[in-house]
């Protein structure tokens, strides 16, 4: 596998090898690492600054420590993989492919994420979130597992504004300060078995983790209460 | 809450040719062809007079109304019957109509030569009005052989100094953009696809497209970025600053549904700001990503919203790293905006120009970036007085789309457009025919254009870039001091 010295070949040095798998090491809070990307794997060694993987195409990048903010910005394709946390701003915009965190995602977690008939964005956090997540979410699946049994799973507005798309839960009570405008509901069998039990397996085999301990206990689901459009608030002169 | 009136007189032959034109259900026919007028549905788009054969149809205001007052205008008092009824935030469309707030542009005029310093004949002697936008060198480089170094940053060249302003497919139909981009790139300028994406079919005409990135990312992926001649993040628009927006669900359907990646019939929201932004600095990073992603060969554009404190605003996006400012101004048109946000929130662009122009010269900036004015320009002399306030370029929407039939009744919000523009009903979008609106926009900007020429060639200058930010070119009346102050432009007579 061919290595990049980031200090010494910087981001151009990253863009040579596109089509390959690299390792790329020494980062140290540099930004715009795959931008754009649209083939090849990247092993990221050290700490990548903001807007990592912002655009991202296709491939793959797996990050060993943590990565900034404005990660996966308007993600299209592809897998971010970070085994550390994540800082504000992940995933804003996404459309398509996979962005797994093993730890923590910080404020304003998957804020207008999307999906079109069978593609869709997803996002799974081990950790826990800060306030915000699922903001505005247009689509796409969000899985939180809280793999530490921390308190307060996501921080505050959950979910504010989301109008499709749904926000799963390893918790037994909702969030607090949930908006009027969405409802919450537990995940039945079926919908565990069709739907998180292979995002949550295939995310447990990224980091090595037991599908099985991130399965545990109940998830609940929250979404748009489609009875409650926006359109509601408005009259029309 | 009606509003018109509708009548027809005895030249009127019963066609029915206004009942398959009105989409909005005001005129309908019974069983032995009679015409039946609706009138609490017209909203006096006019395309019932317009294709009525014999001419025998009027709108007119209606002239039962609520008695005004000095205080509440007919609008008030219907208006608070509305939302006393529904408990609803006031929606319309279309820009600002707020009568007591004057434009400026009509309170300045424009210098021409005489005796001295003689004018030009536009049809005897060439006449430039081509504009290029983008960051300029702070110096001319050389290398040891004395050749020049081309450090120019990419750049737009523009062969007349006007764009068709941002409007997104769903709220405007895609037969318009193909109208718009067919028209820019047979007039070498630019069209701006608003935040909805990009339709693939429109992909040909990338050289003249320019592509928006707004809150709601809607249709934004690296192909959309690299299928266009520049990029544009939308901070704010004049007919709305400082809020998102929001497409009705009756609006998405099909192809807006697949572009925008939201669900059809859902009311689609964008976010009032962008959640990666929050400072200079954030959204000097956007600006750098974008270019990031586009390998540094495509101009950045930030649109703004005119605000209180643009100039200050205007000086954080040019050192953000932005190629170009576009400034929307208060009287910017919408295809759905909050009436009371409409009305009362923003600043006229004549100040914003004027404002943003000054602090930048000021601070020895004015060249890192090209400033683009939009927001109530109606004309040529309005393009050319944006201009001498100290405009690159102007962009123009609500004109261009007048080029294809909207008549401005302020309805674009209901999703049922007579003329085919702010709709996607297919019955109502395959009213316009794409190529004979590109051939009417291009019609419409010639003749701007040549107008440009006779303004310029009667001032005696010969280049449209000489005349930016020269406001000696300009003479105010009806203004006070402080307005003639901010404009930077002295009293008629002076």
């Amino acid at each position: 596998m061919k290595v990049v010295d980031i200090r010494k070949d910087g981001i151009d040095g990253i863009r040579k090898h596109e089509n390959e798998e690299i390792s790329v090491t020494g980062c140290l809070g540099e930004r715009y690492i795959g931008c754009g990307m649209k083939n090849g794997i990247m092993h990221i060694a050290g700490t990548p600054g903001n807007a990592i993987a912002s655009y991202l195409d296709g491939g793959s990048i797996y990050v060993d420590g943590n990565v900034q903010d404005a990660a996966a910005d308007t993600m299209n394709a592809g897998l971010l993989a970070v085994n550390g946390s994540a800082g504000d701003a992940l995933a804003y915009g996404m459309r398509g492919g996979r962005v797994y965190i093993r730890g923590d995602a910080g404020y304003r977690a998957g804020v207008h994420m999307k999906a079109y008939v069978d593609r869709k964005s997803i996002l799974v956090i081990g950790g826990r979130t800060g306030s915000f997540l699922g903001e505005y979410l247009a689509g796409g699946i969000i899985i939180v597992l809280n793999l530490d049994e921390r308190k307060d799973i996501t921080g505050y507005f959950c979910g504010n504004g989301m109008y499709a798309g749904t926000i799963y839960l390893r918790t037994q009570c909702p969030p607090v300060n949930l908006s009027d405008k969405l409802i919450t509901r537990n995940v039945g069998k079926e919908e565990m078995e069709s739907v998180i039990r292979p995002l949550v397996t295939d995310f447990a085999s990224v980091f090595s983790l037991s599908a099985a301990k991130c399965l545990e206990g109940r998830f609940m689901a929250v979404e748009a209460d489609k009875s409650k459009s926006y359109s509601q608030l408005y009259a029309a002169v | 809450m009606r509003r018109y009136r509708i009548r027809k007189d005895d030249s009127c032959v019963s066609c029915l040719r206004c009942v398959s034109e009105c989409s909005f259900g005001a005129i309908t026919a019974s069983e032995n062809r009679t015409l039946v007028f609706h009138h609490d549905k017209c909203v006096d788009c006019q395309r019932c007079v317009s294709f009525c054969p014999a001419g025998a149809i009027y709108i007119t205001e209606d002239e039962n109304r609520f008695r005004e007052n000095s205080v509440f205008r007919k609008d008030d008092i219907s208006e608070i019957i509305l939302q006393a009824e529904t408990g609803g935030v006031l929606l319309s469309s279309m820009g600002a109509r707020e009568k007591n707030i004057p434009v400026y542009f009509d309170r300045m005029l424009l210098n021409a030569s005489q005796v001295t310093n003689p004018s030009i004949d536009p049809l005897r002697e060439p006449m430039e009005t081509a504009v290029f936008i983008g960051q300029r060198p702070e110096k001319i480089q050389r290398d040891k052989e004395g050749r020049l170094i081309n450090n120019l940053p990419p750049h737009l060249e523009l062969k007349t100094p006007i764009l068709f302003a941002a409007m997104s497919y769903g709220a405007i139909s895609l037969n318009v953009h193909k109208a718009l981009a067919a028209a820019a790139e047979e007039l070498g300028t630019y069209w701006n696809t608003g935040e909805g994406g990009l339709h693939e079919s429109l992909y040909p005409y990338k050289e003249n497209t320019i592509v928006q990135v707004a809150s709601g990312r809607f249709g934004v992926h690296e192909t959309y970025l690299n299928t266009a001649a520049a990029i544009e993040i939308k901070i704010g628009q004049g007919a709305k600053p400082g809020i998102g927006g929001h497409l009705t669900g009756r609006k998405i359907i099909g192809d807006v549904s697949r572009t925008r990646m939201v669900p059809e019939g859902l009311d689609a929201i964008s976010p009032a700001p962008h959640h990666d932004i929050y400072s200079i600095e954030d959204l000097a990073q956007l600006v750098m990503s974008i270019k990031e992603a586009t390998h540094y060969r495509k101009p950045v554009m930030v649109k703004v919203a005119a605000v209180h404190n643009i100039a200050p605003i205007a000086s954080g996006i040019a050192r953000s790293g932005a190629d170009i400012i576009s400034i929307d101004g208060y009287r910017g048109g919408t295809g759905a905006a909050p009436k009371r946000i409409r009305d009362n929130v923003g600043i006229p662009i004549e100040f914003a120009i004027a404002a943003v122009d000054q602090r930048l010269r000021e601070e020895k900036i004015r060249d890192r970036v090209s400033i683009i004015a939009s927001g109530g320009i109606r004309n040529s002399a309005d393009t050319v007085k944006a201009i001498a306030l100290g405009a690159d370029a102007v962009s123009i929407g609500t004109a261009a789309l007048c080029a294809l039939g909207c008549h401005i009744c302020a309805s674009c919000h209901t999703g049922r457009c007579a003329w085919g523009i702010a709709t996607q009903d297919p019955e109502l979008t395959k009213r316009l025919d794409p190529e004979k609106g590109a051939k009417r926009l291009v019609n419409l900007m010639n003749a701007w254009t040549r107008e440009i020429k006779e303004i310029m060639g009667g001032m005696g200058i010969n280049s449209i870039e000489a005349l930016r930010g020269n406001r000696m070119a300009l003479r105010g009346v009806a203004l006070n001091e402080k307005e003639l102050e901010i404009l930077g432009i002295r009293y008629a007579g002076e």
